[in-house]
């Protein structure tokens, strides 16, 4: 089974590659596929007539019980058989029935392919979730199929009307299928048909679920006018998908599920209500119509209501006759859709006003269509006969709902008879108009493949009417696994049954079907008199208000600014937090919360407090950055007095660097904030402000107070002591928090690359400008102070002949004479290496003291930012003459590499072991394979740290510089205004 | 458990002189608000930890039990490092905003207030028709909103392409201070 997917797949992969090579014949390869699954069916004849199945089973998600299981059964096999031959005849048909040269055949023939696939799926799923996949996989391929090239809004409308209505109804199938899977605990259809879970609400209301995914799927009413819309596809697609298969799957579905569900409140009245409903109003719209192509397509919405009526009824013999009326309607409807198309091409016309004659001119394509509607019309000794006496039959010994059912159904099919008159009529016969004359349509001639298709086709129900016996035992094995009516024998497929009640009504339905043909610009008229405005327009005017309200929602919702944005992300919030705090009632008995650990405690955080209110209300940039930073400062003294020196370090040197970071950046911006909001604003951001300040607070508290889990901590450091190391956060971030250690390094990296970006625009300063290039780049030094900005500064920052004369730092010559410092110079100069060292240091020592990469590596980051700080870019690039993207990449690297070395060479991913040995003049060293995890920590944040300073350091200082030479080259001097380098 | 109040008020004061700076538009603000908020949280996160105690270094002679809980330091830890990352990304998008339009403040989204006027204007013209079909008279006295509402639309698109050529404007100027109409075709070289 899974080979025949398999080949269908690949067939549709191909096809268009098909396409190129072969040209149109490539249809004839792509028919392999169904033709293949066809008789593969028929081979297992045998097995599924004596009631056996051919199964497959392969676990997909065990977890969630998800299996690929197929399985091929009497009505699968039957399907499977009409498909497959539908299908692979219909691909033969494309052959004469596209021009060469038309565009994207390749794309229209892989569709085509797949949906055969899929359509063979669906057919042989034994999963309800895997049903549900192949489901929705023709969907998608009907839509495609529909809407074409998309090219014609026509085509675009009905493709997604075909979309909108299958695949909500599908969505409803797939909460009913969950229910049904879950009060069942089992998703197979065999398991769940043969032992249904207990009747229930639940399971009552799954069923109906289903059901509406299996009657949007069938064009059963209200769903039905999505059918009609499709005919806007090839005749190939109409033919197929929307006479032979698709539409088959919502019966297909409800024969699926009637052996075990039947008997649920509900399925009865809905199945057959619904069903005899459209068929009725099918078969009463299609007398209206005259578009050939709408004709049968209202035919067969038509046609699918008798079908779900038979098999939802619930009984074996109904079930039998269902089985033998879809088998019939696929070999009478497929080959009279096939005769439209040739129709069409050979007159440029489906109307059948405009028809006359045809039959005349193409007397082979009349003598099929004539076979076929004869069928359809249910006239011995077709299979449609068979298959309705059968209906007629079956449903007469039900009880009084089936009656009614078979009262609806002999009305529909007196109906059927008409517009199947009315459609040959329309086709093949000639007319008159209405001045007299007989009118003639021209007529061009019809090659033989080209009918072949739809003769096989026609021939099968020919054959198949006499020979019913023969398809007796396939469905009668699918009959046998419903209940019988009780005290009736078997019924048995056969094209005679001998007179009685069933021919009467038959020759009833003809007789009226006929007499309604004299009748028939009457009975139009009297159509358009009582016909209401369709579902189109409801569909229409659906569709539009549900993008009305969604704009409307939308457009109340999102105004255009963000801090509006944010504003109500935090307020909803607020609220929801609230009401269920207000809610929950069983408010934890909350301890009171101590005042203060300590004294110094109390004092530093009523500082931090203050200082972040003050930042809150700084009007400038400088100001609000430096007593931000002493709110950072102070956070790290809080950590230090509850006892986090780890924490602390960190906080101190991201301060510290952050500070500087601001810094660089903001001395290109106005001093001041531009923006002066209003009072109602101001009021609006302090009330939100105060209130997630007070959220979140009093969450803290609420939650430390309802704790009843005993804290991690112990744990860890027991486990750090039993490993024998003493600094126990350093370790639990490289040991039992290394992958979270690890992503985040990694947002590290990717923070690093957002800023290089941002800056350098287009590429990185490779090995940055060294001291070498000084001399072509630089005017007057690194950091000159501009004539125009400040004459009076030269003297206050020493003219250019006080400039030091010992060179303290490599680049100390490039800066601008007014900018340097020989007590900066000499403290960067004496401070850089040990700064480097310490570092180490704290790389190193992290197991047992305060450390680790993260402090390690800004500490080290701030060593550099020292050197810029003294000495300009030049400086910076003397001092780490490496580009930042190779730190991060190390760094990267060997954090990756410890991860995969661990799973080499440890016991699991990131854990490398620890090594120990004996050095010669150390003595006896261990070396753990979480310190070369931390360094890749290390190199990582130092190539971090080494980015930002280059990007909003260095490359802003040179953009400042081009702005300003350029400046000073323009004559009339302008571009003073501070934006210059924009 | 038992938290300090000092470090929970704090905290909290803290978050909202964050989450205040943060609603503002000017983009630096943004940032700073970023910082302070991430300060505010990571002491909340701290004050978990309990009573404050003995740093979690196991030196000879520590009292195991004073020891404060380790496993939200390590968590803070983390979120130290990627504020400063976070801190230094939306910096350098600050300073393209400002190298762009000359502030650093957050623009109104033109393309959702385009929304929510067609929304607007839709929800009347639904309505006027729904009126109209009803009453089936002419218009009342004063100006239609639908009007106003279409003009107010045209106008919000108006605004919108002047930004743009504006925009435009003032990236051609850029351009041009160097005088050289090779970095506008080829881009500059550095």
């Amino acid at each position: 089974m899974l080979p025949l997917l398999l080949l269908h797949l690949g067939l549709a992969a191909c096809a268009g590659l098909l396409m190129r090579w072969l040209g149109r014949y490539a249809y004839v390869v792509l028919a392999l596929g169904p033709a293949a699954a066809a008789a593969w069916a028929g081979g297992q004849w045998n097995t599924v007539t004596r009631g056996g199945a051919v199964t497959w089973t392969w676990e997909w998600i065990p977890d969630y019980r998800l299996d690929v299981a197929l399985r091929l059964d009497a009505l699968s096999c039957l399907m499977v058989l009409l498909a497959g031959g539908v299908g692979a005849l219909v691909l033969l048909y494309c052959v004469r029935y596209f021009h060469p040269g038309e565009p994207r055949l390749g794309r229209f023939a892989g569709n085509l392919t797949a949906f055969a696939g899929a359509m063979l799926g669906l057919l042989l799923a034994d999963d309800l979730i895997l049903l549900y996949v192949f489901w929705e996989l023709t969907t998608v391929f009907s839509f495609l199929l529909i809407g074409g090239n998309g090219e014609r809004r026509r085509d675009r409308r009905s493709a997604l009307q075909a979309l909108v209505v299958t695949a909500s109804g599908g969505l409803a199938m797939l909460v009913g299928f969950i229910l049904l899977g879950e009060s069942a605990g089992t998703y197979r259809i065999s398991e769940l048909v043969r032992h249904p879970p207990q009747p229930g609400a639940t399971v009552t209301v799954a069923v109906l679920l289903a059901l509406a995914g299996a009657l949007s799927k069938s064009a059963v009413w209200p769903f039905s006018l999505w059918l009609p819309g499709a005919m806007v596809a090839p005749t190939p697609v109409s033919a197929y998908l929307h006479a032979a298969a698709m539409v088959k799957a919502g019966v297909y579905l409800t024969a699926r599920l009637a052996p075990g569900f039947a008997g649920t409140d509900g399925w009865r009245p809905v199945v057959l209500v619904l069903g005899s409903a459209t068929m009725l109003l099918g078969g009463w719209r299609a007398l209206r119509l005259t578009d050939l192509k709408q004709l049968l397509a209202h035919g067969t919405v038509s046609q699918l209501g008798f079908l779900t009526v038979l098999m939802g009824a619930g009984h074996r013999d109904t079930a039998l006759a269902g089985a033998a009326m879809t088998c019939a309607h696929a070999l009478f409807k497929a080959p009279l859709f096939l005769v439209v198309g040739i129709v069409d091409h050979a007159t440029g016309t489906r109307d059948l006003r405009r028809l006359s004659g045809v039959g005349r001119a193409l007397p082979g394509v009349c003598a099929v269509a004539v076979l076929a509607g004869a069928s359809m019309a249910g006239l011995p000794p077709l299979l449609g006969f068979a298959a309705k006496e059968a209906a007629f039959e079956t449903l007469l010994y039900g009880d009084t709902a089936d009656r009614w059912a078979l009262a609806a159904t002999v009305a529909g099919s007196v109906l059927t008879t008409a517009y199947t008159v009315r459609f040959l009529w329309g086709a093949f016969c000639r007319k008159r108009s209405s001045g007299g004359e007989t009118l003639t349509t021209s007529v061009a001639p019809v090659a033989r493949g080209f009918l072949a298709p739809a003769g096989v086709l026609a021939l099968a129900g020919l054959v198949l009417g006499p020979a019913a016996g023969a398809l007796d035992p396939l469905v009668s094995a699918y009959g046998r696994t419903l209940p019988p009516v009780a005290g009736e024998s078997p019924y048995h497929l056969a094209l005679w049954h001998g007179m009685g009640w069933a021919l009467l009504l038959s020759a009833v339905a003809w007789a009226a079907g006929a007499s309604l043909f004299p009748v028939r610009r009457r009975l139009i008229t009297l159509q358009r008199g009582i016909a209401w405005p369709g579902a189109e327009r409801a569909f229409g005017s659906l569709l539009l208000s549900l993008e009305r309200i969604s704009l409307q929602l939308t457009g109340s919702v999102q105004r255009g600014s963000i801090s509006f944005y944010l504003g109500t992300a935090l307020s909803v919030l607020i609220a929801a937090e609230a009401v269920v705090l207000a809610l929950s009632g069983s408010w934890p008995r909350a301890v009171t919360p101590q005042g203060w650990d300590s004294l110094p405690q109390a004092v530093v955080a009523l500082g931090v407090g203050v200082v972040a209110v003050l930042c809150l209300a700084s009007r400038q940039r400088m100001k609000a950055v430096v007593l931000s930073g002493t709110a950072g400062y102070g956070t790290a003294g809080l950590f230090v007095l509850q006892g986090a020196p780890d924490l602390a370090l960190t906080q101190f040197a991201v301060e510290t660097v952050s500070l500087v970071v601001f810094v660089l950046v903001l001395r290109r911006l106005p001093p001041a904030f531009g923006e002066l909001p209003t009072v109602r604003r101001q009021v609006t951001r302090a009330v939100v402000a105060v209130l997630s300040g007070v959220l979140v607070s009093g969450l803290i508290w609420l939650t430390a107070s309802a704790r009843v889990a005993e804290p991690t901590g112990p744990a860890l450091v027991h486990a750090a002591e039993e490993e024998g190391v003493r600094n126990v956060v350093a370790t639990t971030l490289v040991d039992m928090r290394a992958w979270d250690t690890m992503g985040e390094s990694s947002v590290l990296g990717v923070a690093a690359l957002g800023v290089t970006s941002l800056v350098f625009l287009r590429r990185r300063l490779i090995p940055a400008s060294r001291v070498a290039r000084y001399g072509q780049e630089s005017g007057g030094g690194v950091w000159t102070v501009p004539d125009w900005q400040d004459r009076a500064g030269q003297d206050r920052y020493g003219s250019g002949g006080d400039a030091p004369e010992r060179t303290w730092l490599a680049a100390g010559g490039t800066l601008a004479p007014e900018r340097r410092s020989v007590v900066f110079e000499v403290v960067a100069r004496l401070t850089f290496h040990p700064v480097l060292v310490l570092s180490l240091y704290l790389l190193l020592c992290a197991e047992n003291a305060p450390g680790g990469g993260f402090t390690a590596g800004l500490v080290a980051g701030l060593a550099l930012v020292v050197r810029y700080l003294a000495g300009g870019r030049f400086e910076l690039a003397e001092a780490a003459p490496v580009d930042p993207g190779v730190l991060l990449g190390a760094g990267l690297l060997l954090l990756t590499g410890t991860a995969l070395g661990g799973l080499v060479f440890g016991s699991h991913a990131l854990d490398l072991g620890v090594h120990h040995g004996e050095l010669p003049v150390i003595g006896s060293y261990h070396a753990a394979g979480s310190v070369l995890f931390d360094t890749g920590v290390y190199l990582l944040v130092l190539g971090v740290t080494l980015d930002i300073v280059r990007g909003l350091g260095s490359k802003i200082d040179h953009q400042w510089e081009r702005a300003h030479e350029r400046a000073a080259r323009r004559p009339d001097g302008r571009g003073h205004d501070g934006g210059e380098a924009r | 458990m038992t938290v300090s109040l000092a470090l929970v008020v704090c905290g909290g004061v803290v978050f909202a002189a964050g989450t205040a700076l943060l609603l503002a538009r000017s983009l630096s603000r943004i940032v700073i608000g970023m910082v302070t908020l991430g300060n505010g949280v990571n002491i909340l996160l701290l004050a978990t930890t309990g009573r404050a105690g003995d740093p979690p270094l196991l030196a000879p002679g520590t009292r195991v039990g004073r020891i404060t809980d380790p496993l939200p330091q390590a968590m803070a830890l983390t979120a130290i490092v990627i504020t400063l990352a976070l801190t230094a990304f939306l910096l350098s998008m600050a300073y393209r905003t400002w190298q762009l339009s000359g502030d650093d403040e957050v623009q109104d989204d033109l393309e959702d207030r385009r929304v929510a006027l067609r929304g607007e204007y839709h929800a009347l013209r639904r309505e006027r028709y729904t009126a109209a079909a009803r009453h089936r008279t002419g218009r009342g006295g004063g100006r239609d909103p639908l009007d106003r509402l279409r003009a107010e639309h045209q106008q919000s698109r108006e605004r919108q392409r002047r930004l743009r050529r504006v925009e435009r404007a003032r990236r051609a100027r850029a351009a041009d201070l160097g005088g050289d109409l090779w970095d506008n075709v080829l881009g500059e070289d550095r």
